[in-house]
């Protein structure tokens, strides 16, 4: 047991350990100061915007910044729609696969370029390696590159800076972070064992049985892995995600895939430290996170390690690790981790079967998706946890009787108004009414396991989808036209509605007159202040989905002590 | 706001970066990895004698037999058909899957201890019984299904456990067998990363060179 604490420490040192250059190296791109990698992308990027028509970028607006990512956005999702019901005919397709059904393709379409990646198919039976590559591994740089841009835009206006353009910064997180990665990452995941090949499929007999024959799925799949978890977009090339061996072949690709799903959400909040002059500040807002995503981990763990006390009966042993769903070469230590890193960060990705997870790794991954600050989503998660300050800010202020400033920029009715109602009501709204409906129409819901958990894998769902996040209870018949329909909702919903409230928000915080720091100015540097936005975060944050926790993983946990009848 | 701007310019950039990152980046790593790691980049295939292909290092088979180690039950016997009927089309392009059962599922228990049923279509063996009439010691990994129902490895606990029946079924020393299984564990990435794990494939494929099955 102790072995694997230590592999789960180690892991999180190394998660810290990047935090600071990453960050400082993400604040250096957007602040225009020099980097090393500026005398190939600087002339590059020129050339890539002037072929984009942005010739001599302008400022933008919130308002400006909104509508030209969400255009952009819309017709990716075209995009990539029609290259899905075109694949028969495209090329590089040699297990000749057909056109998905189109609520399919549209509900792919969306949840990727939401940065998502909910998947309702399995990958290598239903998209050609040109979709693959084409589309899905396309979306999966842009949808990460809109998210830091998000992040970047709000980091500035919250920094009273003009917020940017959002093709400059689109184009820049590609070229300068995604990119670079990328490649570096696909070179050593090949190494490692991650086929990236355009052969088909390969046929063998087995060993023991000449007469039985094993197909081996295969195809361009490192260059793919390595965006999937950079970009927190957790779309497996195979069905069954990085738990299959040529997704995640041994330790040292779940230990590069571990690290990547976290350091850019991470280092997202050091770069804020740079853009505000205040690494004191980012230091103890990266507390709170970091110490959510310890203590899931660790209930996660010891679930897992525990195992399941009717299995154990069985086996006659008091302990023995839940190892369904599991590969050997994770076991207990490294499944629950990357359960919950990949959850926390809005990855999806998944090397164990989350469905199969004990109680506790039901009750942590759920609860990370309805927090969605846990470091969170790529850029959008640094975003939320800064809203969630400005919220912290503004009810301190009326407990004391000031008027509430943050970075010395007063607080008032629009901020909080869009900080609480666009930003972190529309989660709530995104899961829990298409939950009670899809509960309350008989026979839509297709849940796989009876009882409690049959009601986790419904939320687990929708609150993936609205949190973009992806991962799933995976036994769900999902793959249906309300399922593909109403998701669809719930990640347009979850994803559009408070990324434009966040610009917003950064535009009406940029444009207001500083106010000087006097004694009396309400400190957001401190630990005080840093434990009272904790505060907020449990309860406007958690306690809203309190109720449906405890109908769902406690509820499971109390059968399981029971006993399974 | 001008629309046709708005939109040209979302569509010329939605094609740069296209070609940027859907076509030149895949190209030139689908070049690397054909060029430098040309056995990773195919699938880690081994051959055989005649150099035909017999499996993948990465990817475990099915083994129930007592000449041989036997692997971890999988949801899709690790993605077999026979070819003669292989109406799901499994062979056209492989698959991949898992059980999903939830812990308090009791079908996950029924498929464990075994369900007999007078009709012998819906009874359920069950691992449990199936290990124990085997008189293999059953471990966490020997009852669960995988992740992938791929699973290549099964722990050194679960190799050590079938020696002695391997041995006995091919008249080999179980100390030889040790050796074998200690020559096909792969180990944690630098120690500490990941858990220790027996190649099955691997391991019976040396088993089978030091005493072919037949013989």
């Amino acid at each position: 047991m102790l072995q694997g604490w230590i592999q789960i420490l180690l892991t999180l040192l190394l998660v810290v350990a990047i935090t600071p250059f990453l960050g400082q190296y993400i604040a250096h791109i957007f602040l225009g100061k020099r980097t090393f990698l500026d005398p190939l992308m600087t002339p590059l990027e020129r050339w890539l915007l002037s072929c984009s028509g942005v010739r001599s970028p302008e400022n933008m607006t919130g308002w400006q910044y909104a509508s030209a990512l969400i255009f952009s956005n819309a017709v990716m999702i075209i995009f990539i729609f029609l290259i899905f019901m075109l694949q028969r005919s495209l090329p590089f397709n040699p297990t000749q696969l057909g056109a998905p059904s189109w609520d399919l393709a549209l509900h792919t379409a969306i949840s990727f370029v939401t940065n998502t990646n909910q998947q309702h198919y399995s990958g290598e039976v239903t998209f050609s390696y040109f979709s693959q590559f084409a589309a899905l591994g396309f979306v999966m740089f842009t949808s990460a590159a809109t998210g830091i841009a998000v992040a970047i835009a709000f980091i500035r206006g919250l920094t009273g800076r003009p917020l940017g353009n959002f093709y400059v910064d689109l184009t820049q997180s590609i070229m300068r972070i995604l990119l670079p990665m990328s490649v570096v990452g696909a070179i050593i995941f090949i190494a490692a064992g991650i086929p990236e090949t355009l052969a088909p499929p390969i046929i063998v007999p087995t060993l023991e049985d000449p007469s039985l024959s094993q197909a081996i799925a295969r195809g361009p799949v490192a260059h793919f892995e390595i965006i999937k978890e950079l970009g927190e977009n957790g779309g497996g090339f195979f069905g069954i995600n990085a738990a299959h061996p040529f997704e995640n072949p041994n330790g040292l690709t779940n230990l590069i895939q571990l690290l990547l799903i976290l350091c850019i959400p991470t280092s997202l909040i050091y770069t804020y430290g740079i853009f505000a002059n205040n690494l004191k500040q980012a230091w103890l807002v990266y507390v709170i996170p970091f110490v959510v995503l310890t203590g899931f981990i660790a209930i996660t763990a010891i679930g897992e390690y525990n195992g399941n006390p009717a299995v154990n009966d069985l086996l006659g042993v008091d302990q023995a690790p839940n190892l369904e769903g599991k590969e050997v070469r994770f076991g207990w230590a490294q499944s629950a981790l990357y359960a919950v890193f990949t959850t926390a960060s809005m990855c999806g990705a998944v090397n164990s079967m989350h469905d199969s997870l004990m109680p506790a790794g039901g009750f942590a991954t759920l609860s990370n998706m309805f927090l969605q600050i846990v470091f969170g989503g790529q850029g959008t998660g640094t975003a939320y946890l800064f809203a969630y300050l400005i919220l912290a800010v503004f009810i301190t202020g009326l407990m004391v009787g000031r008027t509430p400033e943050f970075l010395g920029r007063k607080i008032e009715k629009r901020e909080v108004v869009l900080a609480s109602c666009l930003i972190l009501l529309v989660h709530p709204i995104a899961i829990l009414i298409p939950v009670a409906l899809t509960l309350a129409i008989p026979g839509i819901a297709g849940m796989s396991n009876p009882g409690f958990h049959g009601l986790s894998q419904v939320v687990y769902e929708y609150a993936s989808a609205a949190a973009n996040n992806g991962s799933g209870f995976e036994g769900l018949g999902d793959a249906t036209l309300w399922w593909n329909l109403s998701t669809s909702f719930s990640l347009l919903a979850g994803r559009y509605v408070p990324i434009v409230a966040l610009l917003l928000l950064a535009d009406s915080m940029s444009r207001k007159q500083p106010v000087p720091v006097t004694i009396g100015t309400l400190r957001t540097d401190t630990g005080l202040f840093i434990g009272v936005t904790a505060g907020v975060i449990l309860i406007l944050g958690a306690l809203e989905f309190f109720p449906v926790l405890a109908l769902g993983p406690i509820a499971e946990a109390f059968q399981i002590m029971r006993g399974i009848g | 706001m001008n629309w046709t701007r708005e939109v040209s310019r979302a569509v010329r950039s939605t094609l740069v970066l296209w070609g940027v990152t859907a076509i030149i980046y895949p190209l030139v790593m689908l070049g690397v990895g054909q060029v430098i790691f040309p056995f990773q980049a195919n699938g880690s295939i081994l051959t055989g004698a005649q150099g035909q292909p017999i499996g993948s290092a990465l990817i475990g088979q099915p083994f129930t037999s007592e000449r041989y180690f036997n692997s971890r039950p999988s949801t899709t016997n690790y993605s077999t058909a026979n070819p003669l009927a292989d109406e799901a089309g499994i062979l056209r392009t492989g698959i991949s899957g898992a059980s999903n059962l939830a812990p308090s599922n009791s079908a996950l228990l029924d498929r464990i201890q075994g369900k007999p049923d007078p009709n012998p279509e819906i009874a359920i063996r069950g691992e449990l019984p199936r290990l124990q009439a085997a008189g293999i010691q059953p471990t966490a990994d020997l009852i669960y299904t995988s992740g992938s129902s791929l699973d290549p490895h099964i722990t050194p606990a679960a190799a050590r456990a079938q020696i002695d029946r391997v041995a006995q079924a091919r008249e080999l020393l179980p100390s030889q067998l040790e050796e074998l299984i200690r020559q096909n564990t792969d180990h944690r990435f630098g120690g500490i990363w990941g858990e220790p794990g027996v190649n099955v494939l691997k391991l019976n494929l040396a088993l089978d060179m030091l005493k072919p099955s037949n013989s």
